[in-house]
């Protein structure tokens, strides 16, 4: 290899959100080809929009998978809280969206039990999770409401409303929620365990951490993430219906990996992962500006994350 | 060439295998520095060199496991640069291993075609190592050791290599056993065909070798006849220009220590081990010498809160634990040190966050951490330890002393009052080595109490106040470090009596 190759390696090593920025780029200067002009304050707006409930959903994925695990159950939990919260706020908005942050974090303690004390496989212990909440939620439907719930005005609000004209309300949420998990995953003892976690369980244990009350916390985080994520979405949508949040499932994991967090666990960040969100908006973005049917996306979407893959354990060496 | 004495200088023209100036790396380690080795055509051929010298590299390389970075390998003559083992295997070059590598879940036989090795010609090599009886329909599962290597030996003679390579074949061979895989290796050597043999054994080396190749740091440091009293000169070469200061040290072993006693094991059960009562104290090194398997695990297991014992009890500082995770005996002021570095360490973080570890390991400390004052306390154990943080991003990319050095410096961060050490020299150069007994001794003189295994016998005397004997699990002696040499330690590791019992006896 001459040393120019050696030294753009070692710079995708060490920068390689700088290369997922650049795409992020290229794919805007593409739409920007296909239609000139459509590149503009609003479509920002828009993108920044949709892309902030994916953005938070995989915020917690990001956080387990950081540990070496994964959440499946992220996509079902959203969805029964914002169903829940919907289906709550005829008795008043604050009591809506607790009972519904509450639906997350019962949830992710379940999951941080299975996986933490009773060393169930996340895979499985999430799947199964996810399978319970969805099959509960729809019991729920049957039994206690009439018709879909409509969604209060504060939450249509926060996941469409704008300040300014182009900043959206839910940027308000998200960028603090960001700034606080980038600077917590870095420079706190629980974001430094998740990385220890994720790269020795053993090693950690040895280090005298009691592993499983970090991963308890860390599952329940996650789905109090997951059941934010599908608040701002039902906002966004304006609707909360028994399978909003589904399509997002594997977007949300998508992000993670396209953000260069190690799918093994022990190394990542969630700047990685927002840009990956970023990029799977764009990305959808183009598509739909091309006409792309639907079948034709999913073979793309799907394609874009194994070539990403495949380039993290060439370049970077993730093994 | 001219750099490396050679004992017997003739121009080789009958050299078999000539490998020179081989060089192999491992990311910033460097494994094979110069290694060169010349063996003649019927000549048994010793390979020998301290842990971590190179050996099982150059083995590598020889039979195409590896590749060499640089130098060359001339097979009869020809230049040769096996790229994978089959490769070497047709050339004739083949290895056995110490541990065994028949598919356990086929029979013998079905591992015989598998190889495409001659039936009849392993049938025949079965019959000289004294297994004419045996049936092939066996499957290796159900098999000993012992037999299994034989078993092994067979598979690589039958194939009529040119060169056999023998990787411390010994080292899991009772002595009737050893003694027929010398007759066969000699047999190989009169039909004027060549082998290579690797052990830790001298005895052995100098009973059956024509000349011994030493390799030191990755590096050839000379060729000996072993026979004619070379042995000395082998052990001088292995260690080193250190070799003397380390006797010198070993001479003068420190006293027992009077310190207040750390912790009181009492009635030890876990396991193999049983009954199991001893005092650690303050200010001391207490060594445990124990051959493979006698309990040392269990016994460091159970204090460092790994497992559980059975019954007994550790009483630390007058009071009666029980650890039912590390962190019971961490808050006990208990750590260890184990002898798989990998299996203290986090690979993809760096040296700080590894080091820093203990810091953030209860719920307490989950908050924001002071990074400064972090920094502070990582540098003093930085540099205290000497660790080269050269490549400071990923502690994988660290040599293996320095690695072992990470895994130290956390406690000297984190805090202790009792390090366990369990073989924390295992694969480490003996520069290192002595940096790390220095460490120790400097640690006990501290204060601290230090519980010290290591499965090199000698190495006892570097460092130790005391010595105490597993055998079968049980502890079968005690000893002040001045009267723990070598060969007393090997014989209470056997469970023999010492030396002076034995005479009153007889």
């Amino acid at each position: 290899m001459s040393v120019r190759v050696v030294s753009a390696v070692r710079l995708v090593q060490q920068r390689s959100i700088v290369v997922l920025i650049a795409l992020l780029v290229a794919l805007a200067g593409l739409i920007e080809i296909i239609r000139p002009g459509a590149v503009n304050a609003s479509w920002v707006s828009n993108i920044l929009e949709f892309a902030a409930p994916l953005g938070i959903l995989a915020a917690g994925q990001t956080l387990v998978v950081i540990t070496g695990g994964i959440d499946l159950s992220v996509a079902n939990v959203a969805t029964a809280a914002a169903y829940i919260m919907a289906s709550q706020a005829p008795y008043g908005v604050t009591r809506a969206i607790v009972a519904g942050l509450l639906v997350g974090v019962v949830v992710g303690l379940v999951n941080g039990v299975g996986v933490a004390v009773f060393r169930v496989q996340p895979l499985i212990m999430t799947l199964a999770m996810g399978l319970v909440v969805t099959g509960s939620l729809n019991v729920y439907s049957q039994a206690a409401i009439r018709s879909v719930p409509g969604v209060p005005a504060v939450i249509h609000a926060l996941g469409s409303g704008t300040v300014l004209g182009y900043v959206p309300v839910s940027l308000f949420l998200w960028a603090p929620l960001a700034v606080l998990l980038i600077l917590g995953l870095r420079g706190t003892g629980f974001g430094r365990l998740l990385y220890a976690l994720g790269d020795n369980l053993e090693a950690t244990r040895l280090a005298g951490v009691r592993a499983w009350q970090v991963l308890l916390a860390n599952y329940a985080a996650c789905g109090l993430l997951s059941a934010v994520a599908g608040l701002v979405l039902s906002g966004t949508v304006n609707a909360a219906d028994l399978s909003l949040a589904t399509v997002l499932l594997l977007p949300s994991v998508a992000a993670v990996v396209i953000g260069g967090t190690s799918i093994f666990g022990g190394s990542g960040s969630y700047s990685g992962t927002i840009v990956g969100a970023l990029i799977l908006t764009v990305l959808n973005s183009v598509l739909t500006l091309l006409d792309v049917p639907d079948a034709v996306k999913q073979v793309l979407y799907g394609a874009i994350i194994v070539i990403l893959a495949a380039a993290y354990t060439r370049v970077l060496g993730h093994d | 060439m001219s750099a490396v004495p050679n004992d017997t200088p003739l121009a080789d023209s009958a050299a078999l295998l000539e490998a020179s100036g081989l060089v192999k790396h491992f990311g910033p380690v460097v494994a094979l520095r110069s290694a060169d080795l010349r063996v003649r055509g019927g000549e048994i051929h010793a390979l020998m060199g301290a842990n971590g010298a190179g050996k099982s590299t150059l083995v590598k390389i020889l039979t195409g496991a590896l590749t060499a970075d640089a130098g060359t390998i001339t097979l009869g003559g020809r230049n040769r640069s096996f790229r994978s083992t089959s490769e070497a295997r047709g050339a004739g070059l083949i290895c056995v291993y110490q541990d065994p590598s028949l598919l356990p879940d086929l029979t013998v036989l079905q591992n015989l075609k598998l190889t495409a090795t001659p039936i009849t010609a392993f049938r025949r090599y079965l019959i000289e190592l004294g297994l004419g009886g045996f049936d092939l329909q066996t499957m290796p599962r159900e098999l000993a050791r012992p037999t299994l290597s034989l078993l092994d030996l067979a598979r690589a003679l039958a194939i009529e290599p040119r060169l056999l390579l023998l990787d411390e074949i010994t080292a899991s061979l009772p002595a009737d056993l050893t003694v027929r895989v010398f007759n066969v290796a000699r047999q190989v050597r009169a039909e004027g065909r060549s082998v290579i043999f690797i052990s830790h054994r001298l005895a052995e080396v100098s009973a059956l070798c024509d000349r011994a190749t030493v390799l030191r740091d990755g590096k050839t440091v000379g060729v000996v006849e072993p026979a004619q009293g070379g042995e000395e000169r082998i052990v001088k070469l292995m260690l080193g220009p250190v070799a003397d200061e380390v006797a010198a040290e070993a001479a003068s072993p420190s006293a027992p220590a009077t310190g207040a006693v750390a912790v009181e094991v009492r009635d030890l059960k876990a396991g193999i081990l049983t009954d199991v009562t001893f005092t650690l104290r303050y200010g001391e090194v207490l060594g445990v010498a124990a051959l493979e398997g006698q309990g040392q695990q269990e016994l460091f297991d159970c204090l460092a809160g790994v497992r559980r014992s059975e019954s007994g009890q550790i009483m630390v500082g007058g009071k009666t634990r029980t650890f039912r995770h590390p962190a019971d005996a961490i808050r006990a002021g208990l750590v260890l040190i184990p002898a798989d570095r990998l299996q203290a360490l986090l690979r993809q973080r760096s040296v700080r966050e590894n080091i820093a570890l203990p810091l953030v390991n209860r719920i307490s400390r989950w908050g924001p951490i002071n990074t400064r004052r972090e920094k502070r306390r990582v540098e003093k154990a930085v540099k205290r330890l000497q660790i080269d943080t050269r490549v400071q991003s990923e502690v994988r990319r660290l040599s293996g002393g320095n690695q072992q050095k990470v895994g130290i410096a956390r406690w000297l961060v984190g805090g202790f009052q009792t390090l366990l050490c369990f073989d924390p020299t295992r694969g480490i150069d003996i520069g290192t080595k002595r940096q790390i007994y220095g460490l120790i001794k400097e640690l006990a003189a501290g204060g601290s109490a230090v519980l010290l295994f290591t499965s090199e016998l000698p190495e006892i005397q570097l460092a130790c106040n005391r010595v105490i004997v597993l055998f079968g699990g049980r502890l079968v002696d005690e000893m002040p470090a001045a009267e723990a040499d070598e060969k007393a330690l090997l014989r209470a590791a056997h469970g023999l009596p010492a030396e002076a019992d034995a005479e009153q006896e007889a």
